[in-house]
């Protein structure tokens, strides 16, 4: 006697497989639900309720919040000192993207091209340990690096620098009474934090970049500078931007970085959580809220178009 | 001709990059030994290790860990189902809108986290929710999905579909062959995409300080810490245990991942 060529249901489980068989889109909406829901109500709904609130307005005599739609906080971003806060904050997110790209590149290429075997893994743990570790920690090391009796005024008596760094402290606008309270160190400190992000998606571009074509610049007679230029950057372009899509952005929603290390001076992730806590002021911090958004939605777009997502 | 080798300048700004990323979260270790209390001198006048018996006898401390370690437990929890099931959609099927799918689980982390913070915050108070435990959980978990995603859906898509078919034809139903032969091979990779879902809820501080209300998680209490200082080198050791608790399951998760093609960790 032969088995049956359709085996008999043996229960519930078998008749939902059955189902799903027939109907994978049933599978499908089950599986995607639950996150869709999630997403879709937790998440966007929060992005909607906050978007909603930034078409509020505040009353200026009672310092409560007018429910009725107008655009008279967004013109409020306008205002000289709250323009000032954008400017700072982007330019910040600016210098350290820039920067974080020329520290990143040689570790990303070292890690591309020459590192092998347990070298590779050496690098790679070396990168993911900092861009995992502790942000806190991170943040609070350099509070310890840059205080004024800290290591960086130790190690420049011991060099005899000492007058360099006072020369650099010195410097108007980004000078300051010691490292822990100037621009320079806010600079520092986003940078080291912030680095991590841009070498994993520049290695794997470079890993990309096929050893032959700069065998070939160098046959026909290119020079290092020449095949840096020429071959690997334009190459190499897509994943710097992606890289840049993360250290631009969290640099712009940051505002525990400038709040602990730097001049007391506003930036946009400060203004939004002074505004909406002691000011009071929800309808102007969700409109602050807005600039990243749109900035970071923008500069998404840009990236895609250059082919950054293909590097992620 | 090209050489293979690196140029001594290369290897220089290489390592010296490597150095500038290590050498600041050693000095925290050495911190928690200094016998100075009240500025961060350096050199340390001298070496003790009464600072740890002194932080673990603070009161102050142990609420805020034990918060910590509740919220990265369920948010972990959270996000490996909705991470997973995420996964299980997105990796084998096509269907209408998948792009734009991609882009709300990768959202909550592409914004500035205090965008989601204070968006969560003001759909609160629009909702008169008040804050608790379960607030920062919400939060974190929204932002621990796509790391259980990105590792989930990268072990799926090189997951061969035949062996899926072939257990349906040996006649197992779809709980058996989740149970026998998709969990077995995803295994590995839900727990890395777990612990790293762990360690980034543990550390989280920007969306955490909109969403919690009275209650301190470990981060916050640090936070405080480094706004007003007292009794710093009690900071330092907290500032070790925050560190292990985090480097520990990034760890354990590159060891789980190692022998595939993917590495957990590539993308936070």
């Amino acid at each position: 006697m032969t088995a049956p060529a359709i085996l008999p249901v043996r229960g519930p489980g078998d008749r939902f497989t059955a189902l799903i068989w027939r109907q994978p889109r049933v599978l499908l909406a089950l599986m995607l639900g639950p996150p869709l829901i999630w997403l879709g109500v937790v998440y966007l709904g929060a992005l909607i309720a906050l978007l909603w609130q930034s078409f509020y307005s505040i009353d200026e005599f009672s310092g409560l919040v007018v429910p009725e739609f107008t655009l008279k906080t967004y013109a409020e971003l306008l205002r000289p000192q709250n323009f000032d806060i954008f400017l700072r904050t982007v330019s910040m997110a600016a210098l350290v993207s820039l920067a974080s790209g020329v520290l990143a590149f040689p570790i990303a290429y070292f890690a591309a091209r020459h590192a092998r075997g347990r070298w590779k893994a050496a690098f790679y743990l070396g990168v993911m340990l900092p861009l995992w570790s502790s942000y806190l920690v991170k943040v609070y090391a350099w509070k310890l690096i840059l205080a004024k009796e800290g290591i960086v005024t130790w190690a420049a008596e011991a060099t005899h620098t000492t007058a360099a760094l006072e020369g650099l402290l010195a410097l108007p606008a980004i000078g300051g009474n010691s490292l822990s309270t100037s621009y320079i160190g806010t600079f520092l400190v986003f940078v080291y934090v912030w680095m991590p992000y841009m070498i994993l998606p520049m290695q794997a571009a470079l890993e990309r970049v096929p050893t032959s074509m700069l065998e070939a610049a160098a046959d026909l007679g290119a020079t290092r500078g020449q095949i840096f230029r020429t071959v690997i950057l334009p190459l190499a372009l897509p994943g710097i931007i992606a890289g840049s899509i993360f250290t631009f952005s969290l640099t712009l929603g940051d505002y525990i970085i400038p709040q602990i290390i730097g001049t007391s001076k506003t930036f946009i992730g400060m203004a939004v959580y002074q505004f909406q806590g002691t000011a009071g002021n929800v309808p102007l911090a969700a409109a602050f809220a807005m600039i990243p958004i749109v900035i970071m939605l923008i500069y998404l777009a840009i990236a895609r178009r250059m082919g950054a997502f293909d590097a992620l | 001709m090209l050489s293979d080798r690196a140029s001594p300048g290369l290897k220089l700004a290489a390592g010296a990059g490597l150095a500038f990323l290590h050498l600041p979260i050693l000095l925290i270790f050495l911190y928690a030994f200094t016998t100075e209390e009240k500025s961060y001198a350096f050199p340390p006048p001298g070496l003790t290790t009464q600072w740890f018996g002194i932080a673990w006898n603070r009161e102050d401390i142990w609420p805020p860990l034990i918060l910590s370690l509740q919220v990265a437990a369920i948010a972990t929890v959270l996000a490996l189902i909705l991470g997973t099931l995420a996964a299980g959609a997105m990796a084998r099927s096509r269907f209408f809108g998948q792009n734009q799918i991609a882009l709300l689980l990768i959202l909550p982390i592409a914004l500035p986290g205090v965008v989601t913070g204070i968006a969560l915050r003001s759909a609160f108070s629009m909702l008169d929710i008040p804050y608790s435990t379960w607030t920062i959980i919400l939060g974190h978990a929204t932002f621990c999905i796509v790391i259980v995603f990105n590792n989930a859906v990268a072990r799926m898509r090189r997951l061969s579909g035949a062996i899926l078919e072939a257990s349906a034809d040996l006649g197992a139903n779809a709980f058996q062959t989740f149970r026998h032969i998709l969990l077995p091979n995803l295994g590995t990779a839900l727990l890395a995409g777990g612990m790293l879902a762990f360690a980034l809820s543990f550390d989280e501080v920007i969306v955490t300080t909109f969403t919690a209300g009275q209650q301190s998680t470990l981060p916050i209490w640090m936070l405080e810490e480094l706004v007003r200082p007292h009794q710093r080198p009690v900071t330092n050791v907290v500032a070790i245990v925050v560190f292990l608790v985090t480097v520990i399951p990034i760890l354990l998760a590159y060891r789980l991942t190692i022998r595939g093609t993917e590495i957990a960790g590539g993308g936070k």
